[in-house]
């Protein structure tokens, strides 16, 4: 009996990974060999993907990247017998430098084993932490997530704790209960932590929105989830059924006479719509616009009840905090940033993937030694960090420590740990003008310097491409950035200036000196 | 076939009763609908709007708000190029540029055989191995023009033996 491994993750199947899974069953067929296939979630090393696992008495090999024009001469090579002998051989997984120079956390069990397997989950210390949980009241659990100094994944990094508190302190109205809703609009470009963790082990974010529940008093969650992740959706529903015929969801959580009912809603193609109160107004049936604070959610949220609005990385690390004690989690980290953050290396990169290391490793140290360097192999020029309002870095930022506070201070963003890389081929210019073009398109609507400042922004760049009245038109560029961070209720159009002035200020050559220009001057 | 103003109507009933006792039901049962026809007949609305105690109005400014919801028919595959920056990075730009003429139609369009609706979106979290392209539920990696060709090449392929079977 030989026990094979193909991930069923969204990406691997991107690349392949369904074609190489057949091709192992049929030579496992003709060959007579007995084969139990498991069709794992993603580790994240999504470079080496689709990442073939073969289990041996020394633990799994790996092997990778395996394309499906190569399976056949793999499997001819002796896949099935653990062979040495290939060039796609990459030896133990666990010892692939890759995943083990991270710090998996919330990532422990990814890829591990088939991820809606309940069984599988609890013999890797599933559900350690709701058993915890139950023998505590609300507020130890509260206490225990302050401690651990545990704080929003999403990108505004407020301490998850202090929220709880709010929550678990306010009271529904008659009748009503209190509400927690997992964020899993990941609308973020370069980012896919979410996707990973809830494709590869969607039982931790269960198990961390049920401890939420218990802590706050809510006996109902949703789980917002952008429609763009077909996957995704499947394994939480299956994974949801599941957890309701173990006793984990329900009426009565194994037991203990407490109830937490779990819902997957899914989003509808609007960025806005990962914005908290706009993501609620969604949930209500309603269009997203973005309701004025405070009102907090937490006091006035779902249906005008207290709810605890958490990241699907946020839900998804407290069972670790739970189950390991919060002295764990916070015994990792940097100054006020703890615990760990999933960095995902996207774009232009060799070796993208997703990257779990405690928080104060320095952006250059992501970029080279796990990143290895552009895919083109040009000259890597710019990188913008924390999604679509981050800041672009020039080279000269990249030894910035990755940290909360210290991106604060260069007017940048962690933000959801999006890590997007560009090469020397970029124009900078046509990426400011997109963030902006981004705005219009996904603008709700109701401030208007995000939703004309944008069109205008769009205007004002198109004009200094075209070198008309550039220098006047830099200073309205500036001037409109000001007026969307200051007039804004939202950071859509309160951060869309970031990465567009990042762009001016580091990369300001793509803003005046064009090819054409230059040409225009000679002649002139 | 289209479907006849019966069936649709019977159809978006159909959708509205299996899901209205859920709280905030409209985004369930709009997508339901456009699950089951592939875009919500302007003649739901009021259908709609009557089964939530709520005015034409507002299902109307619900549906417009949502880039995911459509209200024509379009064609058989959905095919959706995602255009943000980690796909930008890996040359999006030109595979946008080359599906667009290759196909004849801009974002938001059918082509003339009514194979292909043609879809911006902004992220389907498969950054690391961009640029990225959607076809129904499935996500395509590393999407070069040749590539490109060759899925659509494939959807045509089993749009003829559909007919044809
Ligand atoms: C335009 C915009 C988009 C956002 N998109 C997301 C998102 O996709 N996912 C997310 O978790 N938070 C997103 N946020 C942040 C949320 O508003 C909110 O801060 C977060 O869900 C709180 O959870 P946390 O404390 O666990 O981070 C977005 C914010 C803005 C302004
Ligand atoms: S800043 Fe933009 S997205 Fe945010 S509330 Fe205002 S109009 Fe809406
Ligand atoms: S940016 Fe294209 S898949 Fe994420």
């Amino acid at each position: 009996m030989v026990k094979v491994y193909v991930p069923q993750d969204s990406t691997a199947k991107a690349l392949g990974a369904d074609a190489v899974a057949a091709a192992i069953q049929i030579f496992a067929a003709t060959k007579g060999v007995e084969l139990e296939l498991v069709r794992n979630g993603s580790r994240g090393i999504f470079w080496l993907e689709p990442l073939v696992e073969v289990e041996t008495a020394d633990g799994r090999v790996a092997y990778g990247p395996v394309m499906d024009d190569q399976i056949d001469s793999l499997l001819n090579a002796g896949l099935l017998d653990a062979t040495t002998d290939s060039p796609l051989y990459l030896g133990l997984t666990e010892e692939i430098p890759y995943l083990a120079r991270q710090q998996r956390f919330t990532f422990a069990r990814a890829g591990i084993a088939d991820p809606v397997c309940l069984d599988n989950y609890k013999a890797q210390g599933g559900y350690e932490g709701l058993t915890k949980a139950l023998a505590m009241n609300g507020q130890a659990i509260v206490d225990e997530v302050k401690t651990s100094g545990l704080r929003g994944r999403g990108g505004a990094a407020f301490p998850t704790g202090i929220k709880w508190q709010t929550v678990h302190d306010a009271q529904p109205t008659d009748g009503e209960t209190k509400y927690i809703v997992c964020n899993a609009d990941e609308g973020d470009s370069g980012t896919f932590a979410d996707r990973l963790a809830m494709e590869a082990d969607p039982y931790q974010l269960i198990e961390g929105m049920t401890i939420a529940g218990l802590a706050v008093g809510a006996e109902q969650g949703y789980i917002y989830l952008r429609s763009e992740y077909p996957d995704a959706h499947r394994i939480l529903n299956e994974a949801i059924s599941r957890a309701e015929a173990a006793g984990y969801l329900g009426e009565n959580i194994c037991g203990s006479g407490s109830k937490f009912n779990l819902e997957v809603r899914l989003g509808a193609k609007a960025y806005i719509c990962g914005e908290e109160t706009s993501l609620l107004e969604s949930l209500e049936g309603k269009r997203g616009m973005v309701r004025a604070k405070p009102p907090l959610p937490a006091i006035v949220g779902l249906f005008g009840q207290p709810t605890i609005v958490n990241n699907v990385l946020t839900l998804a690390a407290v069972p670790f905090i739970l189950a390991q004690g919060a002295q764990a989690y916070a015994d990792v980290g940097f100054g006020r940033s703890r615990g760990t953050l999933a960095f995902q290396l996207a774009g232009n990169i060799k070796r993208g993937g997703l990257v779990e290391v405690a928080f104060g490793l320095s952006l250059q140290e992501l970029l080279e030694d796990f990143g290895g360097g552009t895919y083109t192999g040009r000259r890597m020029r710019a990188v913008q960090v924390g999604g679509p309002l981050g800041a672009y870095l020039p080279e000269s930022q990249w030894d910035t420590p990755l940290d909360y506070e210290s991106f604060a201070a260069q007017q940048a963003v962690l933000g959801h740990g999006g890590v997007v890389v560009f090469d020397d081929s970029v124009d900078m210019s046509e990426q400011a003008r997109f963030s902006m073009e981004f705005c219009v398109a996904e603008s709700c609507g109701k401030c208007t310097p995000c939703r004309i400042g944008s069109t205008r922004g769009v205007e004002v760049i198109d004009k200094i491409r075209a070198n008309q009245n550039r220098d006047a038109n830099m200073e309205l560029l500036e001037d409109l950035c000001e007026t969307m961070v200051d007039g804004s209720l939202c950071a859509m159009g309160g951060m869309t200036p970031f990465p567009v002035m990042s762009a001016v200020r580091h990369f300001g050559e793509d803003f005046h000196r064009t090819t054409a220009d230059q040409n225009e001057e000679v002649s002139a | 076939m289209p479907l006849t103003a019966e069936q649709i109507s019977s159809t978006v009933q159909a959708s509205i009763n299996k899901l209205i006792a859920k709280p905030g039901a409209l985004l369930p049962i709009l997508h339901d609908i456009q699950e089951v026809l592939g875009y919500i007949p302007p003649e739901a609305v009021p259908q709609i709007a009557s089964a939530l105690n709520q005015s034409s109005a507002e299902i109307h400014g619900v549906i417009t708000f949502y880039h995911q919801f459509r209200t024509h028919p379009v064609g058989k595959h959905n095919v959706e190029i995602c255009r943000a920056e980690a796909c930008q990075a890996m040359g999006s730009r030109h595979l946008e540029a080359h599906a667009k003429s290759s196909l004849g139609v801009d974002y938001h369009q059918t082509t003339s055989d009514g194979a292909i609706f043609l879809e911006p979106v902004y992220c389907l979290g498969n950054c690391a191995c961009s640029p990225s392209v959607r076809i129904g539920d499935r996500v395509h990696a590393r999407v070069t023009p040749e590539r490109f060709d060759a899925l659509i090449d494939e959807l045509r392929t089993d749009k003829l033996e559909v007919l044809n079977g």
